[in-house]
């Protein structure tokens, strides 16, 4: 397997304009000639089936909901990044670069981060032309606000509903093509199975979830939008249905998968209350804006929070990183949480929890004030937990919520299948060991709207139509693998139910392979983790037939997916004997607890190759290397 | 506490349907609704009745997925809450629940509680988007837009796309559903260029959907999870107007 990035040369700024020039061009009256399977209508997938069916190509695009708009995008509730500049506070397109390219933990490469934060304000100018309401000021201006791991206000939103919004815009660009039949939508179609001809990914194999009919699609280009892989933890802030399902078989079939480890746990969710719990549920970052977080100094203090005086509190995050305070990235502000309740000094029922308090904010600027920047994540807050946070400090805690790993893509957005493609959370280009707040939407779209429509030109020109049908025979072949799979499930017909295998894997990842790492646990979760998939194959129960909607179904194929990936997170965290951004191996540490990198030995990117089930997945190395930014210690103090 | 269930279960769209009841036990005030759910399926699986299916993905009130009817109100009991965001310390012991899908020619169901919303999708494909291609776009602050327009957008756009209001109306109208995606874009001047023509268009397909039509009880405002405001609906019947007023005099 080679890991060839492709990143066109000359000066960083230049490249992308350079590489497009470069790039093959395909004459309009051709496009029609080209058809691309696009997978998953989120950010990412929706807004590049619109672009490219606008261009002229033919589309067929795939999701597992009823309706695009209800991709997991429609979750994100604080904003999107872009360079404009427009509060004057010394913004640019180098600045938002170089943030995004710190905040990661200089584990990313400079050459795609730059694109991304050249494409950013293109993007705001996108969305505002399809009638995005993003926030404005009484000049009629747009509005920004600030979000962790950056000292300037380049964040861009729409109340706490960015996310659907933008996800509306997209959504409804899509609608307008599949009314002019440029895009043909299969909703509550599964992808099950990637299709290759002679090395190219040609086609896809689905499952229809109302029917149960098992179809095959052919193309001439295969595009994977599927968004992260966070539902391995079981419990996460991603929607029940988020999977890895897609990237997985497309692993499977011979696409790398790249730096599977690193993965977000996001500082500021409802904290967990009961093992009946289904999903946790985010209080968006920019809650930290006004809100300050603390816990009692002193251990076992039972205390009203209310009744804690100034004096005993210990305002962690502010004591511990005076010049970001309260706005440290993810990564440092979950493990600062973790930290203080190991030590015992969490809050609520399970100890498990930090005070996010808004009491200053609201004495400062007035109760109206909160209540217009966030009177909508407060109420959602009241209503799962029955406390008033205008009164009560809310409770909070880390949990998973975006996967900064991926499959494996090049400057082109191609994995190392060619004419497989991966765009949106996806794949792993953009975020290296740590995403900051409100980049993952403005991935998504730079992707969707600006990256693969021209990238995938380039692919189709230089390999014309395939004219392959679904009637070749690997097509056949794959299908009657699928159909073999969910025969399997459906005839085990053991005693345990999917929910249980998934939450079981869940305790593993969490326990071994979650805010902190070392070499003992995830050795013992490497041993788990295949006994829990035995029992799996043997003893799970999926009730009913393959005739009609069947949702236990759905599940299981997800959670067998699971229960192999879970493997391959272990592996590479494992491997990787570093700390770095998200990933923190509790071997490397400074004294006060902060993540010590190893540039010497891991300055790369870790892309696995399959094997074969329960074996060592081949790990392969791509260097990344820094012209334009110096290799420093990330520091927010 | 232990609940009384009766829910609607219907193996597919040809098969008639009908209520069955289940003792939910054991239920925590702190559960939301479909935690509850999910507890009583993995009883039933435990006495080999299949579980009973529902539409959910995010469970955080934003998706529009979840979708059913709770004692003859849709989306339950709390004002203003999807049901997934719905919490069990609205129940108290010993309870009945009765549990059915949206009801509507426009919807029909798929299996137990899941139903088809292909039609609200073929009304924004009608019309329901400002027509500008990916690119070329001029700089988003070009056209200065009054703080309160932008808000008056995003009232509208907060819709979710759920179809309590259609499964609350007892004309099974989608008017709440399609004036809050007019009223959202016209209230823009990126969306007010074709707001006429997209008024006429949405119309013409929500009609040929089989949606019935308003008369004025409002009933999908009081369901309405987002608060979407039947004001938008007069908005729309003027804009609606204005283009039938036009088209009579060319
Ligand atoms: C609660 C929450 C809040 C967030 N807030 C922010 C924020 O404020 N700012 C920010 O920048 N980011 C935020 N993020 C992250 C961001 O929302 C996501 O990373 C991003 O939206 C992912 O977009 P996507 O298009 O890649 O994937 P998604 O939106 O997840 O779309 C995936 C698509 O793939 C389809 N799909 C998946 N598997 C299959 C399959 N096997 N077959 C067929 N279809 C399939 C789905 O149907 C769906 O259409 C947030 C995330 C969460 C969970
Ligand atoms: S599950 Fe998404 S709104 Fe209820």
């Amino acid at each position: 397997m080679k890991l060839e990035s492709k990143i066109p040369s000359g000066p960083l700024a230049e490249k992308w304009d350079k590489h497009r020039f470069d790039m093959k061009l395909i004459n309009p009256a051709n496009k029609r000639k080209f058809t691309a399977i696009i997978v998953g209508t989120g950010l990412a997938g929706g807004a590049a089936a619109a672009s490219m069916a606008e261009l002229g190509y033919n589309v067929l695009a795939f999701c597992y909901q009823d309706s695009a708009r209800r991709a997991h995008s429609i979750a994100a509730q604080g904003g999107i990044n872009a360079a404009k500049n427009y509060q004057n506070d010394g913004d640019s397109i180098w600045r938002l670069f170089y943030d995004t390219v710190k905040g990661g933990d200089f584990r990313s490469r400079e050459a795609n981060v730059y694109r991304l934060a050249q494409v950013s304000n293109e993007i705001i100018d996108q969305c505002v032309a399809q009638g995005v309401p993003f926030a404005r000021e009484y000049g009629g201006t747009l509005a920004n606000r600030s979000f962790g791991g950056a000292q300037v206000s380049r964040t861009f939103y729409a109340r706490g509903q960015t996310g659907q919004q933008l996800l509306l815009g997209a959504y409804q660009a899509l609608s307008r093509q599949v009314a002019a039949g440029k895009v043909k939508l299969f909703t509550r179609h599964e992808m099950l199975d990637l299709v290759l001809v002679d090395g190219h990914a040609k086609g896809i194999v689905t499952r229809d979830m109302v029917t149960g009919n098992i179809e095959s699609f052919a193309a001439d280009a295969v595009i994977l939008a599927t968004g992260g892989y966070g539902n391995v933890f079981f419990l996460s802030t991603n929607a029940k249905g988020c999977n890895v399902t897609a990237n997985y078989r497309a692993y499977r079939r011979g696409a790398a998968f790249a730096n599977p480890c690193y993965t977000q746990i996001h500082p500021t969710c409802i904290p967990v209350s009961g093992d009946y719990q289904s999903k946790l549920t985010l209080m968006s970052e920019s809650l930290r804006n006004d809100g300050r977080i603390w816990v009692p100094k002193s251990k076992d203090d039972n205390r009203h929070p209310n009744d804690i005086p100034e004096e005993d509190r210990d305002y962690y995050l502010e004591r511990k990183y005076p010049s970001f305070g309260n706005l440290a990235p993810r990564d440092i502000s979950s493990r600062s949480a973790k930290e203080v309740c190991d030590e015992g000094r969490g809050v609520g029922e399970t100890g498990r929890g930090v005070y996010l308090d808004f009491s200053d904010a609201i004495n400062r600027l007035g109760k109206q004030t909160i209540e217009d920047r966030y009177g909508n994540l407060f109420q959602m807050y009241e209503r799962i937990t029955g406390d008033d946070p205008y009164t009560v400090p809310m409770r909070i805690y880390p949990a998973s919520h975006y996967t900064m790993g991926g499959l494996w893509v090049d400057y082109n957005l191609m994995s190392t299948i060619p004419g497989l493609h991966v765009i949106g959370e996806a794949n792993f280009s953009d975020h290296g060991a740590n995403r900051l707040g409100a980049s993952a939407l403005m991935q998504g779209l730079a992707d969707g709207y600006f990256v693969i429509p021209y990238t995938i030109g380039d692919y189709f020109a230089r390999t014309g139509p395939s004219g392959i049908t679904t009637d070749h025979p690997e097509f056949k072949k794959v299908h009657e693998e699928v159909h073999g799979r969910i025969e399997k499930l459906l005839s085990i017909n053991g005693k345990r139910t999917v929910d249980t295998f998934h939450r079981e894997l869940g305790n593993v990842m969490w326990e071994y392979c979650g805010m902190s790492r070392n070499e003992a646990g995830l050795k013992k979760a490497l041993e788990l983790i295949p006994r829990i998939r035995e029992e799996f194959w043997e003893d799970v129960k999926v009730m009913g037939d393959n005739e009609a909607m069947n949702q236990s179904l759905e599940k299981a194929g997800r959670v067998a997916d699971f229960l192999e990936f879970g493997e391959l997170m272990c592996w590479d965290a494992l491997e990787r004997d570093e700390s770095c951004g998200a990933h923190f191996r509790e071997e490397h540490q400074t004294e006060e607890g902060e993540a010590v990198r190893n540039d010497k030995d891991y300055c790369h990117v870790a892309a696995w190759e399959f094997t074969g089930v329960g074996e060592k997945p081949k790990r392969h190395v791509e260097e990344l290397e820094f012209e334009n930014v110096e290799l420093a210690t990330r520091s927010y103090k | 506490m232990n609940l009384t269930l009766h829910v609607w279960r219907q193996k597919n769209a040809q098969d008639k349907g009908r209520m069955e009841t289940y003792e939910a036990r054991d239920i925590s005030e702190h559960m939301s609704f479909l935690e509850m759910l999910d507890v009583v399926n993995e009883q039933l699986m435990e006495k080999d009745i299949e579980p009973i299916h529902f539409d959910h993905d995010c469970r955080e009130g934003i998706c529009g997925m979840c979708s059913m009817v709770i004692n003859g109100i849709a989306h339950g009991p709390e004002r203003s809450t999807t049901v997934c965001q719905l919490h069990m310390r609205h129940f108290k012991d010993g309870d009945k629940i009765y549990i059915e899908p949206w009801r509507s020619r426009a919807f029909p169901v798929i299996r137990d509680l899941v139903v088809n919303r292909q039609a609200f999708e073929r009304v924004i494909q009608a019309g329901g988007y400002v027509s500008v291609n990916t690119g070329g776009a001029p700089d988003a602050n070009a056209i200065p837009i009054a703080k309160q327009e932008a808000d008056r957008a995003m009232d509208a756009a907060a819709c979710i796309g759920c179809g309590a209001c259609v499964a609350a109306c007892k004309n099974a109208s989608a008017m709440l559903f399609v004036a809050a995606k007019m009223g959202h874009l016209a209230s823009l001047p990126q969306g007010r260029v074709e707001a006429e023509r997209r008024a006429e268009r949405m119309v013409a397909q929500m009609d040929a959907e089989g949606f019935g039509n308003c008369t004025n009880y409002f009933e999908c405002e009081a369901v309405c999870p987002k608060n979407i405001s039947v004001d938008f609906i007069a908005q729309m019947n003027r804009e609606f107007m204005k283009s039938s007023w036009r088209r009579k005099r060319k």
